[in-house]
């Protein structure tokens, strides 16, 4: 597989601050790439990087073996979608798309041809002498796509252009977008805050924080095996418990919590025995009332707090053992559970191995109300 | 109830309205129409005498008038496109190069002038540039230039200080439109294989010409109705309308010839910029936002 983007050893420090920290990684031809991050992370600045717009301050970018330093945005075969798109409203539609052509000495029939092939590739036949402000947004959004890959380049790097589109519009456009990738075939790089865009659309999914990156794996991967305390967080949504790891005389490990629970667990990442950690649990992995027979479920008393209907994304919120702290359960909508009403008691398990832990980091995805 | 409110409303409008009819009518309306039927009678010191197109027979047999006219105009032109192309770095450089900071500081400097009066900044340039002044007796003393050099009254001068006199007038309005460029856009050009030089010329220029236009109108009404900075700067080398205009009215005390000169400068600089707004596709309500 040929590599289209290296990232080597790349960074970035603005004054005293590392906005990117010797970042490296490697993005094969063809694929769905997204760099995931809250915000403030230095997915933007990375990205600028690659586009030309920010000088690095160390490391190498390569686009299909080529070295990148000092070669202009307008030199490099990456192409940007922004953020607010920037489609140039002075320009109709099919301007907005030869923009490119025309930029490379491009003339005459041949470059409108070429854009109303595009246009309808991307579902929009018929649309080149639209204005820009005539457009819906998800028209837009496609119209800003075809003005970079009409450039066919090598890498296509997307700066979050979903964030402005309303909930509906935004799940319909990741499916779109997707269908779109593997139809024309181009790398794309993808940078988002948001975990189910990358999820959805990626074949592989970088998690950074912090100008660094936490993990680099399929989605499958970073939401089954999180490599750390951040990624577990982050990525979906988790229970946290806090404890000391301890062990057994049968040798079985435990996470002793801070008020008092003892919960088994069996994937262990780099944390040792006696040692402070953290120990993460997916809302789906829980069972309700489960029944009695299988003997590797950790097993906990909870009163059900309030229930967070949600349609198939419901959820109980339960307090464990009459505790203080708070847990979620989710709440498969088959019926079964719809006796389930608030102040009532339940039993929730979950198997030792569905279970994460690692080192206590103290890490938050958001601040603490 | 609801015809109390309707008149309520009319009186609000009333009594806005009226003393801008008020204004307009007494101070721009009424002696325009003075002025028009003066320049349409025949007149010596003593009386006035019938309807005659003699005032603007005048301006084209004379040479000295018209040609006056057409140099006034093509100076005007010149003069609009030195301020035009010396503004659009300028605002780039505070809209888009200088930080927040800077850019206050900036506006200040570019404003600071015009805190003085057209007379006092014209005799700064006066000042330093006559026989006797400040690059003279410089120049001089450090031994370069063996005797003085007049540096005043003449075209080049007098378009110099035309352009200083009225660069603010061009810089704040394109300042206000390029602020509103979002840079994305220039970084899309760029990012789609744009040079600046095409950058200026697809997406800046485009963008800003409603803040060029206005300015440019702004600018050449200005320039053409100028008569202190000709005056002063150009001398008597220079001939500028406007010192036409004045001679008429003042020195020869030909009020009818000056009002016939006077029209047909409100003619010219109507034609001109009505041409400018078609040429470049812009309408004057556009242009006047």
């Amino acid at each position: 597989m040929q590599i289209d983007l290296s990232v080597k050893e790349l960074e970035k420090k603005f004054g005293q601050f590392s906005a990117v920290d010797k970042v490296s990684f490697d993005v094969e031809d063809g694929k769905f790439f997204s760099i995931l991050g809250p915000s403030g992370c230095g997915k933007t600045t990375l990205l600028r990087m690659i586009a030309g717009f920010y000088e690095p301050s160390g490391g190498r970018i390569e686009i299909r073996g080529e070295d990148m330093a000092n070669v202009e945005p307008n030199k490099r075969p990456v192409n940007l979608v922004f953020q607010h798109l920037a489609l140039f409203p002075m320009m109709d539609v099919k301007e907005n798309i030869a923009f490119g052509l025309k930029r490379r000495g491009e003339k005459g029939a041949s470059v409108y041809k070429k854009v109303n092939d595009l246009l309808e590739r991307v579902g929009l036949p018929g649309y080149a002498d639209s204005k820009i402000n005539q457009l819906s947004g998800g028209q837009k959004q496609r119209v800003a796509i075809a003005r970079c890959l009409i450039l066919e380049p090598a890498v296509l790097l997307l700066d979050e252009p979903l964030g402005a589109l309303d909930l509906k519009l935004r799940e319909h456009m990741k499916v779109e977008l997707k269908k779109l990738q593997v139809e024309v075939g181009t790398t794309f790089v993808y940078i988002t805050h948001d975990q189910s865009e990358a999820l959805v659309m990626s074949d592989k999914v970088a998690v950074m924080n912090q100008g660094k990156f936490e993990q680099i794996d399929t989605p499958q991967n970073l939401y089954g095996k999180p490599a750390s305390s951040f990624v577990a967080q982050f990525v979906g949504d988790n229970n946290q418990f806090v404890g000391k790891l301890t062990k057994n005389e049968s040798g079985q490990f435990y996470v002793v919590t801070d008020d008092d629970n003892k919960y088994l667990v069996d994937s262990l990442s780099d944390t040792k025995l006696d040692e402070r950690v953290e120990m993460y649990i997916r809302p789906e992995a829980m069972i309700i009332n489960p029944s009695s027979d299988n003997k590797n479920l950790n097993k906990v008393k909870a009163d059900v707090k309030a229930i967070l209907f949600d349609g198939g994304n419901s959820r109980l919120l339960v307090n464990p053992l009459g505790g203080k702290s708070e847990m979620i359960v989710s709440l498969p909508q088959n019926r079964q559970f719809d006796y389930i009403k608030a102040g009532d008691s339940i039993e929730v398990g979950w198997d030792s191995a569905s279970a994460a832990c690692f080192k206590e980091s103290g890490v938050k995805t958001y601040a603490e109300l | 109830m609801l015809n109390s409110k309707k008149h309520k409303i009319r009186w609000g409008f009333i009594m806005f309205f009226t003393p801008v009819a008020l204004w307009l009518g007494l101070l721009i309306v009424i002696p325009h129409f003075d002025l028009l039927r003066m320049s349409f009678i025949g007149a010596d010191y003593l009386s006035e005498s019938g309807f005659t197109l003699d005032h603007y027979k005048n301006f084209f047999t004379e040479p000295i008038y018209w040609l006056t006219f057409v140099r006034t105009a093509m100076y005007s032109i010149i003069v609009t496109f030195i301020v035009l192309i010396i503004s659009l770095p300028v605002s780039f450089y505070v809209t888009k190069v200088a930080n927040l900071k800077q850019q206050g500081f900036l506006m200040v400097l570019l404003l600071l002038p015009f805190w003085v009066s057209e007379l006092i900044r014209v005799y700064g340039w006066m000042i330093l540039l006559r026989e006797s002044g400040v690059i003279n007796s410089f120049m001089q003393a450090v031994g370069l230039w063996d005797k003085p050099i007049e540096m005043l009254y003449n075209d080049a001068v007098m378009i110099m200080g035309l352009v200083y006199t009225t660069i603010l007038f061009m810089a704040v309005p394109i300042i206000g439109v390029m602020d509103s460029l979002d840079d994305s856009y220039i970084e899309a050009a760029y990012d789609l294989g744009a040079k600046k030089r095409t950058i200026w010329t697809k997406i800046i220029i485009p963008h800003c010409m409603p803040g060029i236009m206005s300015g440019s109108v702004i600018v050449f009404m200005l320039v053409l109705g100028s008569y202190l900075t000709p005056n002063l700067m150009g001398g008597k080398n220079s001939l500028w309308f406007t010192q036409q205009i004045y001679n008429q009215f003042i020195l020869y005390f030909n009020w009818n010839q000056g009002a016939a000169f006077g029209f047909m400068l409100l003619l010219m600089s109507s034609i001109i910029i009505w041409i400018a707004l078609k040429v470049t596709g812009q309408n004057l309500s556009k242009v006047v936002k």
